[in-house]
């Protein structure tokens, strides 16, 4: 096993430098000039020349790059051309209100999915299945600022279950921070439900054709103890693959759901500063999404791995 | 008719012919109720200039936030009087567009990487694979977002930005394939009896292809239009006073206590056909290869 995590961290490394070389790039595929933005309206050449030594922008690209990839070994992200606060710390002030809603979506997610997956392959082929089926292909293809705003119409604004927008601190306020996650977690999470759905029901099928769940049936067991003590066990492995790539996704899927209710995590940051042509932050978030992404991926392997004994990576 | 020859002839497992397409999708009911679906949505798009009851950009601030139903006007108006119908259907010929370049862009860049990658192997498949890894080490969205920040918004980067965020899946697809059909005998016969490259990539790899790739497209277009929206609903994409349905949630947001349609319409537009191309995919895949129908 350690053999195989040490492989795995050896094969990022070529991919994470691509990935830094890609995020550097980022702002120089970008129109225009960083420091004519930093500027405003007091552009003498002076001034442009200052920012461009200031920024390193006026070395050659390599240098520019290994400079840059120095800084953010070292934690330093750069500044926000438009705030100048540190960018990781704007990250770091944002996360918290965004992991709470990514793991709050991803909670919901499952409550929902595994209970319904397993019902359709239990019943497989029925009209629960047909109508479970439908509802994974549905879920996926309804954007999820459409179901924010079908949300907050009809929870906050017609029948006012729930608050618009707001951000409670979950350890200042528990219960009101749930009260104002619920509706973007809802809305963030109805893809990954649907996408859990479907693995937890082809999953479970798989595993209810095998034979240690014959031998079960044929001992008698209750289907209540097949199914939710031999079988599931065993067919949530597949899902847990899929809920870790999900975990790594979290940033992804912020970015429209915290601009859809308001919320101020990394995501709405994310698209303030497009607007503001804050190109150090956009490089920060982006360089923050692929790296949770990739990590996301390497932990999902592993665990599969591990979660599995019948797979062997040698 | 010599013994290569004939292995050329008999081993052509997976090939199809746009009649062989035509069959699937008249013995399959999912594949047929999709396909009709998508029809119609194609239909709408071509036909909107003379079907639509009103001209999309005709702005009559007399006639704003009329409810769905008025006379004259069966989905009502926004807030400057535009016909809403008029505009849904318009906003058909901006998302199917979209979906058809950025999956040509994808299919194009990722499928010539891929055949490159699995064909020539060794070094090139390597480095041609890193950087595939690389692409695909950015959440989807996420790549899309910041291409169309670094390009600037507007429907034509978006287009390519969508279709850059495909390119590693088609690549990666395509690779497989090829590395499955590399040591069939009828590749290594056809090599044997002196095929150029060309001729094996076109006439043999290629056709082989279709299977797979048809399956991949049509999940591709639906994640396409649902990007294109995401983008466009952000600020990214199309920009005023293009009718775009993304675009046309986000006005609509901003009216949703009194005027709800505004945003409704168009997120049901998008969600239906993204659901058509995602049905489609789902059942070309269950009809294609029956051993993942669970």
């Amino acid at each position: 096993m350690t053999a195989y995590i040490l492989r795995r961290l050896l094969l990022m490394v070529p991919v994470a430098f691509l990935v830094t070389v890609g995020v550097f790039m980022l702002i120089h595929l970008s129109p225009g000039d960083p420091a004519l933005v930093i500027l405003g309206e007091d552009r003498t050449p002076q001034a442009i020349a200052a920012i461009h030594q200031q920024l390193g922008l006026d070395q050659p690209l390599y240098v520019q790059y290994g400079i840059w990839l120095g800084h953010i070994v070292h934690g330093d992200w750069g500044r926000s051309i438009t705030t100048h606060e540190p960018v990781a710390a704007a990250i770091t002030e944002r996360l918290p209100a965004t992991l709470e809603l990514g793991i709050v979506a991803l909670v919901w997610s499952l409550l929902v999915a595994i209970p319904l997956g397993t019902i359709a392959a239990v019943r497989r082929g029925s009209l629960t299945d047909q109508v479970v089926t439908g509802i994974t292909v549905a879920g996926v293809s309804i954007p999820n600022f459409f179901i924010g705003i079908v949300l907050i119409f009809v929870l906050s604004v017609t029948l006012r279950l729930f608050p618009f927008g707001g951000y409670v601190p979950l350890l200042q306020n528990p219960l009101e921070s749930l009260r104002h996650v619920a509706l973007p977690a809802i809305a963030l999470g109805t893809a990954g439900a649907a996408i859990n759905m479907r693995f937890t029901r082809s999953s479970m099928i798989e595993v209810l054709n095998l034979d240690y769940i014959r031998t079960a049936w044929a001992k008698g067991a209750s289907w209540r103890r097949v199914v939710f003590v031999h079988a599931l066990k065993n067919a949530l492995i597949p899902v847990v693959t899929i809920v870790g790539i999900q975990i790594g996704g979290i940033i992804e899927g912020a970015v429209v759901t915290e601009t859809v209710f308001t919320w101020p995590g990394v995501g709405r940051l994310a698209v303030e500063s497009i607007f503001n042509r804050d190109y150090t932050v956009v490089q920060g978030i982006v360089l923050l999404a692929a790296f949770s992404y990739m990590l996301a991926n390497l932990l999902v392997d592993v665990a599969y791995a591990w979660l599995d004994p019948r797979i062997s990576y040698a | 008719m010599s013994n290569a020859t004939v292995i050329v002839a008999a081993q052509q497992p997976f090939r199809r012919t746009p009649v062989e397409l035509l069959d699937l999708v008249r013995s399959h009911r999912r594949v047929t109720v999709a396909a009709l679906l998508l029809g119609l949505l194609v239909l709408v798009a071509l036909l909107s200039p003379v079907i639509s009851p009103h001209d999309p950009l005709a702005v009559n601030p007399d006639n704003s936030y009329l409810p769905p139903l008025s006379p004259g006007h069966l989905l009502g108006t926004d807030e400057l009087g535009r016909d809403l119908l008029s505009r849904i259907l318009w906003g058909a010929r901006v998302s199917l567009p979209v979906a058809l370049v950025a999956v040509a862009v994808g299919l194009i860049g990722g499928g010539t990487i891929g055949m490159i990658s699995g064909y020539a192997g060794g070094a090139v498949d390597l480095l041609l694979m890193r950087l595939m890894d690389a692409l695909l080490a950015f959440p989807g969205l996420i790549l899309a977002i910041a291409l169309v920040a670094a390009l600037g918004p507007g429907l034509r980067n978006a287009m390519i930005a969508i279709g850059i965020v495909a390119v590693p899946l088609y690549a990666r697809l395509v690779r497989a394939v090829v590395l499955q059909l590399k040591p069939m005998e009828f590749i290594v016969a056809t090599r044997s009896i002196g095929a150029s490259p060309l001729r094996l990539v076109v006439r043999h790899l290629i056709p082989n292809l279709v299977n797979p790739i048809i399956v991949q497209v049509s999940l591709s277009a639906g994640f396409a239009i649902l990007a294109e929206a995401t983008l466009s609903f952000l600020g990214l994409g199309a920009q005023l006073p293009t009718p775009d349905w993304g675009q046309m949630i986000n006005t609509g947001a901003a009216f949703l206590t009194n005027d709800p349609w505004l945003a409704i319409v168009p997120g049901a537009a998008i969600s239906v056909t993204v659901y058509s191309f995602n049905l489609l995919g789902d059942a070309l895949r269950d009809a294609l290869d029956p051993r993942l129908r669970t």
